[in-house]
């Protein structure tokens, strides 16, 4: 089922402007995400999707199908709300069945069939000795995998899902993680995630849509969110970012901090930041450098700390030995940007995934 | 240690404490003891038999009857009429929401005798529209229907007061979920909202059952008090008092005051169980995070 | 039924783009809901009250002027008021014992006393008022030792206090024991710390802290007791310019067919216990404001 929005915007009390001009594509079978911070309107574009917050102009279509006037019961499509809205007064297989329940007689399915149904949908849940349980006693992973058979058992090819992982503890989310991306495999289903947690979609999507005050700011595979970012803030976003104020001046980028190697590159001249993560520089001895020492070690990593005079910075690296003296920075890769928006041709948020790092070649000393 | 608590520590009471118990038995003993007591000592004055014989005479009867049916008509339709303004209240935002919610409390302020005279000016004799029903036979005033409106007017807050904040606060997660899965209108409140505020609704039932069983001054200015017909129980318990029929019109007051007590005793251990019960965000999304 | 779906979904994708449409909920039965609501509302609240508003006019000003010169009519709203206020306030020290007693002390039997607080609610008035009547007449179980004493109750002012007294405790009581059982002990133990006596921690302690948590149950009861009727006529003895209730006074006038008598004092209760919950109402918000805004800090 794809979805296709566009111009979407939404205001509300007040005139604040929640979904302002968004326009996305979600083919059939594709896996995306909704990333960003909170208030960024991730929610609400989600559930502008489903017709439960509706628009104040723009189109959603489903399959070709235009929403408008098309209230949320009409849709078809599976929802999981963040903290689950299970029917507490209801069974665990009564949750399930109930889209099925509340279908007209005519096209109601027999007992016997809706029974086989839920059956069925505990057993892919993993929980089919709890049909009589009530939500009360059920755990925070069974409540989600519930709810989200809840959502499957009337057969929707389209399935939201508002932060879904957000009220499971660390353990569980990792598991509950695949498992949901084997079943979209499986069932051949569209799926919407919403989530804040970069690292999720990252690990679960196939697509992230990165959003910002009610826009969508990027929309790229992981992969190309973290080689050309459009904005330093998707860049920060999406992991730890370490930025490096400077000028670009006859080809060469050069740093406003002490310490740090100036590098060529083909950006228009002017003020540009240079941003990198940490692990994009090396390390050069310098007499004239500041001095690094090791703040703390991950498994094969190690983090250290570089002063480079006004500030210091905490760069990754491979554990080896401690410099013996002061040091230089050298930056490996980084992106650009002038004014807030890519400085260098092909860094661009729109182009292709196959754009590569603006390539940094280290200026001869 | 403190003069004014008691400290858990110590097994003693201060002084202080003592006197305030004291004062407490005091003031609960003559105030509200002594009047249920005298009640049922009044009734009882000559004896069960007579007591009984006076609520089984023909009059008593039929007002005990009246009494049981317009407090089930009332229940009724301030019921259905309650959970449609609490829903609405509860689930949409729109404007003029907090006007609604102001003219639905208004009742409450209401002097009893007031809600029976503002019927009277619509359909009593020198009423706007009291003449005109009555040339096409139709009496509402000083007859059953005056008597209804009178005690649907005084009842009518009391199931949408306790149902809103329950509402309010159980969202609207629940039935958003409910008409995505594809459920109408009646579905979702038949089978999501109510079933989950069945306690509230409960309470807001009985509590409307206790005031319409036990309005008196609205009824009074609207009912003509004619024995065995517009006679609810609190007018018969009037008519007999000032006849000097003190142990008829004592049995007849308790045995209203049993249903009316009754009826909030219930309301009370249904109140109880709903505070036990948490609200229904708290419990879905306690899941941790 | 169902109301959202009047737009068919082949209209629906018919149907120009959204621009400017009115957004809908997408829950259903609002429609339904609020017609309900407007309805029953309308007839069984708003057109009587239309009517009490209107009526007083209808005769013309000088009719009401006519009615608004009564003596009798002040008279009976000055007992009114009057009773109201002082049994409210001798309710204050009594409602302030109880919620103590229940929050504060080892009370044994706590859960009767607690439901007994409710009584005067569950009673019905008409019981209440025979009942009052017979306990504080001259004969009575109170009214005999009372009267030795040279205090009659019955049949006169005293007696409406003491009816508006037993209904408005409740409210008192629950008004206050809320905000007693969340103030921390703490504070009066740490006010005996510094060297206060029990009188000074009563003053400068509690008393600024409850008071909001006062004033808003003796606004309640005040505004039950100015319209309270059942409880009270049958104690009241009910002598014109004497011991007669405004609320009774509604009654006579109606039986002397005097709607517009009877209409102009109805819209003047109505005013005043209208005024006073609305007072309360906005006093609970600001201490519920005030509240939020310490927890806080």
């Amino acid at each position: 089922m794809s979805v296709l929005i566009e111009n979407l915007a939404r205001h509300v009390a007040g005139g604040k402007l929640v979904l302002d001009d968004v326009s996305l594509h979600v083919p059939d079978g594709a896996f995306v995400a909704l990333v960003g911070p909170s208030g960024a309107g991730k929610t609400t574009l989600l559930r502008a999707i489903a017709g439960l917050d509706p628009a104040s102009s723009g189109h959603v279509e489903i399959d070709g199908r235009a929403m408008e006037g098309l209230p949320p019961r009409e849709r078809n499509v599976g929802f999981v709300f963040q903290n689950y809205a299970l029917f507490r007064h209801l069974t665990v297989a009564r949750n399930i069945s109930f889209g099925l329940d509340v279908r007209p007689r005519t096209s109601r399915p027999s007992r016997a069939e809706i029974d086989a149904k839920v059956a069925e949908l505990l057993a892919l849940i993993q929980l089919p000795d709890l049909g009589d349980a009530y939500p009360q006693r059920l755990s925070g992973g069974q409540r989600q995998r519930v709810a989200l058979a809840r959502a499957l058992a009337t057969g929707p090819r389209l399935l939201l899902l508002d932060e879904p992982f957000g009220a499971l503890d660390p353990m569980v989310r990792r598991a509950v993680r695949t498992w949901l991306r084997d079943l979209h495999d499986q069932l051949g289903l569209t799926t919407i995630l919403v989530t804040h947690d970069q690292e999720e979609a990252l690990d679960v999507a196939d697509r992230l849509v990165v959003m910002q005050d009610g826009r969508i700011v990027q929309d790229a595979d992981g992969e190309t969110l973290d080689a050309t970012p459009a904005t330093p803030f998707v860049m920060e976003f999406l992991g730890e970012t370490l930025r490096f104020p400077g000028v670009v001046s006859d080809g060469l980028f050069i740093p406003a901090d002490a310490h740090v190697s100036p590098f060529s590159t083909n950006a228009a001249e002017g003020a540009t930041e240079a941003l990198i993560r940490p692990h994009e520089v090396t390390l050069r001895a310098d007499a004239a450098g500041g001095a690094a020492k090791r703040v703390g070690r991950r498994g094969p990593l190690e983090r250290l700390a570089v002063s480079l005079g006004e500030r210091s910075v905490e760069i990754e690296r491979p554990v080896e030995a401690p410099p013996s003296g002061p040091v230089a920075l050298e930056i490996a890769q980084a992106r650009l940007f002038q004014n807030g928006k890519p400085a260098v041709e092909g860094n661009h948020p729109w182009s292709d995934a196959s754009a590569v790092l603006a390539d940094v070649v280290p200026e001869p000393v | 240690m403190n003069a004014l608590a008691s400290s858990p520590s110590s097994d003693r009471r201060s002084p202080a404490e003592i006197t305030l118990i004291a004062a407490t038995y005091a003031i609960v003993g003559l105030m509200l003891v002594l009047p249920p007591v005298l009640v049922f000592t009044e009734a009882l004055r000559s004896g069960l038999a007579a007591a009984l014989a006076s609520i089984t005479d023909p009059d008593a009867l039929s007002a005990i009857r009246l009494t049981l049916e317009m407090t089930a008509a009332a229940v009724i339709i301030n019921t259905s009429f309650g959970v449609l303004a609490a829903w609405l209240l509860a689930k949409y935002r729109f404007p003029g929401r907090g006007v609604l919610v102001a003219l639905i409390e208004i009742p409450i302020s209401v002097s009893p005798v007031v809600a029976g005279l503002v019927w009277l000016l619509l359909f009593g004799t020198q009423g706007w529209w009291g003449e005109a029903l009555n040339r096409i036979g139709v009496t509402i005033a000083f007859a059953t229907p005056g008597i209804l409106l009178a005690t649907l007017f005084v009842t009518f807050p009391f199931v949408t007061r306790t149902l809103l904040p329950l509402m309010e606060q159980q969202g609207r997660d629940a039935e958003e979920a409910a008409t995505l899965l594809g459920a109408s209108f009646w579905r979702i409140l038949w089978g999501v909202t109510l079933p989950e505020a069945r306690w509230a609704l409960l309470s807001g039932v009985l509590l409307t059952t206790a005031r319409a069983m036990g309005e008196f001054g609205a009824v009074s200015v609207v009912s003509g008090h004619i024995p065995g017909l517009t006679e609810t129980m609190p007018l018969h318990i009037e008519t007999l008092y000032n006849g000097y029929q003190s142990v008829a019109a004592f049995s007849m007051a308790a045995l209203l005051a049993i249903m009316a007590m009754a009826t909030v005793g219930m309301r009370s251990l249904f109140e109880a169980r709903m505070r036990r019960e948490e609200p229904r965000k708290a419990e879905t999304a306690g899941g941790g995070a | 039924m169902n109301l959202s779906t009047t737009l068919s979904p082949a209209r629906g994708s018919a149907a120009p783009r959204a621009k400017g449409r009115r957004a809908r909920d997408p829950l259903p039965g609002f429609r339904l809901a609020l017609g309900a609501t407007l309805l029953w509302l309308g007839l069984i609240v708003v057109l009587p009250l239309a009517a009490l508003a209107v009526r007083p006019w209808q005769e013309g000003a000088s009719a009401m002027l006519a009615a608004l010169n009564d003596g009798r009519m002040f008279a009976a709203l000055r007992v009114s008021f009057q009773s109201a206020v002082i049994a409210a306030i001798l309710d204050l020290p009594l409602g302030l014992i109880l919620a103590w007693a229940l929050v504060r002390t080892r009370l044994p039997g706590r859960r009767v006393i607690d439901a007994l607080i409710d009584l005067p609610f569950a009673i019905p008035t008409a019981v209440t008022g025979i009942t009052l009547a017979t306990l504080y007449s001259p004969q009575g179980w109170l009214g005999a030792p009372l009267s030795r004493l040279g205090i009659s109750v019955a049949y006169s002012v005293t007696g409406i206090v003491a009816a508006l007294m037993f209904v408005g405790l409740p409210f008192i009581v629950r008004s206050v024991e809320p905000v007693l059982r969340d103030l921390p002990p703490e504070l009066e133990e740490a006010a005996t710390l510094l060297g206060a006596r029990p009188w000074q921690i009563v003053a400068r302690v509690l008393t600024p802290v409850l008071l909001p948590a006062l004033i808003s149950g003796f606004g309640l009861a005040f505004a039950r007791g100015i319209g309270e009727y059942g409880s009270v006529i049958f104690i009241a003895g009910n002598q014109p310019f004497r011991s007669e209730i405004a609320p009774l006074l509604v009654v006579v006038r109606l039986q002397e067919f005097d709607y517009a008598g009877a209409t102009s004092i109805a819209f003047i209760l109505l005013v005043a216990s209208s005024a006073c919950l609305a007072a309360v109402a906005m006093l609970r918000k600001r201490a519920a404001r005030g509240l939020v805004a310490e927890g806080a800090a």
